[in-house]
């Protein structure tokens, strides 16, 4: 057994790093602040070729396999929690259009948000409607050669401004994939602000008033939005905000490390203490877990196995709860320096919260991976 | 490996005991979760070497044993 990254992907790891540390980590603070993504971000994301990460390449994306889309959502949730997430929702469409678009859509869509002229944004929860995915309310209904859509999608990441939006909406009683562009008429975009972390993740909420959209915007078949199209963009969400929640645990570990050592109380470094050492031991041993977990589930996915779903989910639960463990601990070290804004901790401790809610609540992770846990699983 | 049995083998892990018929609709029994589609394609691909098109994306196609191995035997068949 061989678990070591390749070559190339070392090297990927290294300039994901660099990126991150150079483009993003220097306006994360303020994004966090303005509840918006600084320009900055947005323009250095956009010239980076990331957010065609998971497009291959006759389509104008990188291409690059699960493991190294992992590394890259590490190292952008390690400096900004907000800038991950834009690369998982957009990446949600991105995969919905690659895996069940029409060569039209493909070729319409995927090379403008792989080089980021156009950003996508997923449509799934509704004010009344979360965990509970199949019981929408959202509806559309044909009319000559179109979708007429109608109904509210709510805490919808990025909606502030995407240029394209994949919305779940139900079609004769079945929900259906649409892809819905910013610009079309009855469409009208409401920005959320106020919460707690995550905050620059630009959220709306989108009302659709009799939004007519060409009937070749169905994305997938009739019925199959959610069975197929949503449930295969969420596992991308899951795979990536696990592995983001990786980058955040290492993130607090390493400050954590760093003041412990620095910071002297009864004339030694904190990190003497054996109580403190007890939290940092912990931190080191659930980052660790929870990166062989994503690596794991991205091996798995690597190879196209079904086994990498469960795995995902597993990921995902044990990554989340290990990002707001991490982030606790860390806020305990730093003591009143950590509990204050403009100290990282402080909102990598508020950004770790949402990763138990997102893409399935732990709750669903936990009634999930109980309901299908089978003798084959548990074993492997 | 016979189609059917390879394909009974991997379906064993989420049935256990029940003894499933060939024609036995999948998605109707109980056993399966909302995942299950999602697994079963990702493995019909692995197993057997293909890349499923949209088009071919239709639970018709997956719903019995008996259905997967026709549509397999039909996808040879339009291969050849």
């Amino acid at each position: 057994m061989k678990v070591q990254l390749t070559t190339n992907q070392i090297e990927w790891r290294q300039q994901f790093r660099r990126f991150a540390e150079e483009q993003v980590k220097p306006y994360a603070t303020q994004s966090d602040r303005n509840e918006r993504l600084s320009e900055e971000i947005m323009e250095s994301i956009r010239s980076s070729g990331y957010l065609g990460s998971m497009v291959q390449e006759e389509y104008g994306g990188k291409g690059f396999g699960p493991i190294t889309q992992g590394l890259l959502n590490e190292e952008i949730g390690k400096v900004c929690s907000s800038t991950r997430a834009m690369l998982t929702v957009h990446g949600m469409v991105a995969i919905a259009i690659q895996r069940f678009g029409t060569e039209e859509q493909k070729q319409t869509y995927l090379p403008q948000l792989s080089d980021g002229s156009i950003l996508g944004a997923f449509a799934l929860s509704e004010p009344d409607t979360g965990s509970d995915a199949k019981s929408i309310q959202c509806k559309a209904e044909v009319r000559n050669d179109s979708y007429v859509l109608n109904g509210v999608k709510k805490w919808i990441t990025m909606g502030q401004v995407a240029d394209l939006i994949l919305v779940i909406a139900q079609l004769n009683d079945g929900p259906t994939a649409f892809l819905v562009e910013k610009d079309t008429p009855g469409l009208s975009i409401e920005a959320m602000t106020g919460l707690m972390g995550n905050r620059a993740s630009m959220l709306a909420e989108l009302h659709f008033n009799h939004c007519v959209i060409p009937k070749a915007n169905r994305i997938g078949k009739e019925g199959m939005g959610l069975s197929a199209v949503a449930l295969n963009s969420l596992d991308y969400g899951r795979y990536t905000i696990a592995w983001g929640c990786v980058g955040l645990g290492q993130a607090c570990l390493e400050k954590s490390f760093s003041y412990s050592k620095t910071r002297k109380q009864f004339n030694q470094s904190i990190g003497e203490q054996q109580l403190v050492q007890k939290m940092l031991t912990e931190m080191i041993v659930e980052v660790k877990a929870a990166r062989h977990m994503c690596h794991h589930a991205g091996y798995l996915k690597e190879i196209n196995a079904p086994e990498s779903i469960m795995e995902t989910w597993a990921a995902k639960y044990f990554s989340s709860k290990m990002g707001v463990n991490v982030a606790n601990h860390a806020v305990q070290i730093h003591g009143g320096n950590g509990y204050i804004q403009g100290n990282d901790i402080e909102r990598l401790y508020r950004d770790a919260k949402v990763n138990e809610i997102i893409e399935g609540t732990s709750q669903i992770h936990e009634v999930l991976i109980a309901k299908n846990a089978n003798m084959a699983w548990i074993r492997s | 490996m016979h189609t059917k049995l390879k394909i009974r083998e991997f379906l064993e892990q989420f049935f256990g005991d029940h003894q499933l018929r060939d024609d036995e609709d999948l998605f109707s029994t109980g056993y399966v979760s909302s995942l299950f589609a999602m697994q079963l394609v990702m493995f019909i691909e692995k197993e057997f070497q293909i890349h499923l098109k949209n088009e071919e994306l239709d639970l018709k196609n997956f719903q019995s044993i008996d259905r997967i191995a026709n549509f397999l035997e039909q996808l040879k068949v339009e291969n050849v």
